[in-house]
C-alpha cells in the first residue's frame, strides 16, 4: 500500500464574530482546499465556528521549551509592569 | 469510542537509560498537575505508552464505525438514519482527533494506519461482535458509548495536553451517542412484545462484552500502576467498571429489561451492585483475533484503504498540478 505523506495543517476556528481564531487541532490534506473542506467536516459539525484558518504546520515557527526560561523569566521580575505594583494613596479615586 | 486496558507487552527493557534527574523533574511536573506538551522532555516509556494508547484509541474509533455503519441503510426511519449517520461521522472525527494527538509524539499517520491494516495494532475488543438487528444499534449507543464516556471522562485530565484536549472534544460529542442509543431502546421497549424481546436479546449479547471494555481486573493489569503515576490513567479498571454497573442497572430497570447476570445484586452496605465474574477467556480470544468478526472488520478496513488508493493518488497529483500552475503564473 502506497504511503501518502500528505502535509499536516493546523486548524484555527473563530467561534463567533468578535473573538479571535483559536487553535482546535490538526489534520492531513493533499492541498489547502482539501484542508479547508476537511476542517469544516472535522471541527465544525456542531456550529463551532464562523471562520476557519488552515496553516501548514511546517510554516509555523515555535519557541523551544528548552529555552523557555531564557525567553520568559526576564518578564517575571518586572512586576512594576502590573498596575497592582503601585500603592494608590487613600482617598484617591479613578486611578 | 474508547480505549481499554489492552495488554501492553513488557518491552520496557529495551528503552534507553535516562537521566534520573530529568526523570525526577518530569515526575514533579506531573505531580504538580502541569500538562506535558509535545516538545517538552518526556521519558521514552511515557512517550511509548501514550503512542500505543492513543493510537489504539484512534483505531477503535475507526473500526467502531463498522458495526453501526452496517445499519445506516437499514435504519427504520429517515430520522433514525440521519441520527445514525451523524453518530458514525462523529466516530470518524474522534479517530482523526486522536491520530493527530498521537502524531504530536513523533509517529506518522501512515505508520499508524499501516499498523492497523497489517493487524499489528490492537483496537477495542467490543467491535469484533456483530450487529444482528436494530436493537443492537440501541445497545451499542447505550452500553458501549456509555462505557466509553465513563472511561474517557477521566482522560480529559490526562497529563499529556494534546490527548486531554482531544478527549474534551470527544466527550462533548459522546453524550449524544449514548442518549440516541437509549432513545432507540426506550422506543422498542414501549413497542410490541417482539420489539421488547429484541431489546432484551441485544442487552443479553452486549452486556458482558461492554464490561470487558474496561480491561483486565486491576490485579492483572500490570501497566496500570505506572500509567496512574504518570497521570495518564486516573481511575482503575475495576473502579470504572463498578461505576458503570452502578449507573447502568437502574437504566435497564427503567427500560424493563434484565441484565443477564444471575449474581447481580444490590449491596446496601457498600451502596454498590455486586456482579458475577467476567469470562476473561472470551476477552483473550477476541483480543487474540478469534472473536466473531475480527477478520471481517480488518478486511473491511483493508479493502476501504485499497479502494481509496486511486483517490488519494489523484488528490496528490492534482495538488502538484495546481502548485505548478501557481508557479507558472507567478
Amino acid at each position: 500500500m502506497s504511503k501518502q505523506d500528505w502535509p499536516l495543517f493546523e486548524i484555527f476556528i473563530r467561534a463567533k464574530s468578535g473573538l479571535s481564531h483559536r487553535h482546535v487541532g490538526s489534520l492531513h490534506a493533499s492541498d489547502a482546499d482539501m484542508a479547508m473542506d476537511n476542517a469544516r467536516d472535522l471541527y465544525t459539525r456542531r456550529g463551532e465556528g464562523v471562520s476557519i484558518w488552515a496553516v501548514e504546520s511546517s510554516a509555523i515557527v515555535a519557541s523551544d521549551p528548552a529555552e523557555s526560561s531564557a525567553l520568559f523569566e526576564p518578564a517575571e521580575d518586572k512586576i512594576y509592569r502590573h498596575p497592582t505594583f503601585y500603592d494608590v494613596p487613600e482617598g484617591v479615586e479613578n486611578l | 469510542m474508547y480505549t481499554q486496558g489492552l495488554d501492553q507487552k513488557g518491552d520496557d527493557g529495551k528503552l534507553p537509560v535516562e537521566d534520573a534527574a530529568q526523570a525526577k523533574l518530569f515526575q514533579d511536573r506531573v505531580d504538580r498537575e502541569e500538562k506535558v506538551e509535545p516538545k517538552d522532555w518526556m521519558p521514552a516509556a511515557y512517550r511509548k505508552t501514550l503512542i500505543r494508547q492513543i493510537s489504539q484509541h484512534a483505531h477503535s474509533e475507526i473500526v467502531g464505525m463498522l458495526p453501526e455503519g452496517n445499519w445506516i441503510t437499514r435504519a427504520p426511519t429517515l430520522r433514525r438514519k440521519a441520527i445514525l449517520l451523524a453518530k458514525v461521522q462523529d466516530e470518524a472525527g474522534h479517530g482523526l482527533y486522536l491520530y493527530s494527538a498521537a502524531e504530536t509524539l513523533g509517529v506518522s499517520r501512515d505508520d499508524l494506519v499501516d499498523q492497523l491494516l497489517t493487524g499489528k495494532a490492537k483496537y477495542s475488543s467490543i467491535f469484533n461482535y456483530p450487529t444482528l438487528n436494530w436493537a443492537d444499534i440501541g445497545a451499542i449507543g447505550w452500553l458501549v458509548d456509555g462505557a466509553a464516556v465513563m472511561n474517557q471522562i477521566p482522560l480529559c485530565r490526562c497529563s499529556y495536553g494534546p490527548y486531554a484536549r482531544a478527549m474534551v472534544r470527544v466527550c462533548r460529542e459522546e453524550s449524544f451517542h449514548q442518549r440516541q442509543g437509549f432513545d432507540i431502546l426506550v422506543k422498542m421497549c414501549a413497542g410490541t412484545p417482539d420489539q421488547k424481546r429484541m431489546a432484551q436479546d441485544a442487552l443479553n449479547r452486549w452486556w458482558w462484552p461492554s464490561l470487558m471494555m474496561f480491561g483486565p481486573n486491576d490485579a492483572n493489569s500490570s501497566h496500570s500502576a505506572q500509567s496512574m503515576k504518570w497521570k495518564i490513567k486516573r481511575i482503575s479498571n475495576d473502579d470504572l467498571r463498578q461505576k458503570f454497573v452502578d449507573v447502568t442497572v437502574p437504566q435497564a430497570d427503567h427500560l424493563g429489561i434484565k441484565v443477564p447476570d444471575p449474581e447481580l445484586a444490590w449491596n446496601e452496605e457498600t451502596q454498590h451492585y455486586e456482579f458475577g465474574a467476567i469470562d476473561w477467556s472470551e476477552f483473550k480470544q477476541v483480543l487474540a483475533g478469534n472473536g466473531p468478526c475480527n477478520k471481517e472488520r480488518l478486511h473491511a478496513r483493508q479493502s476501504a484503504h485499497e479502494n481509496g488508493d486511486w483517490v488519494r493518488q489523484a488528490a496528490v497529483e492534482y495538488a502538484k498540478k495546481q502548485m505548478r500552475r501557481n508557479e507558472q503564473a507567478a
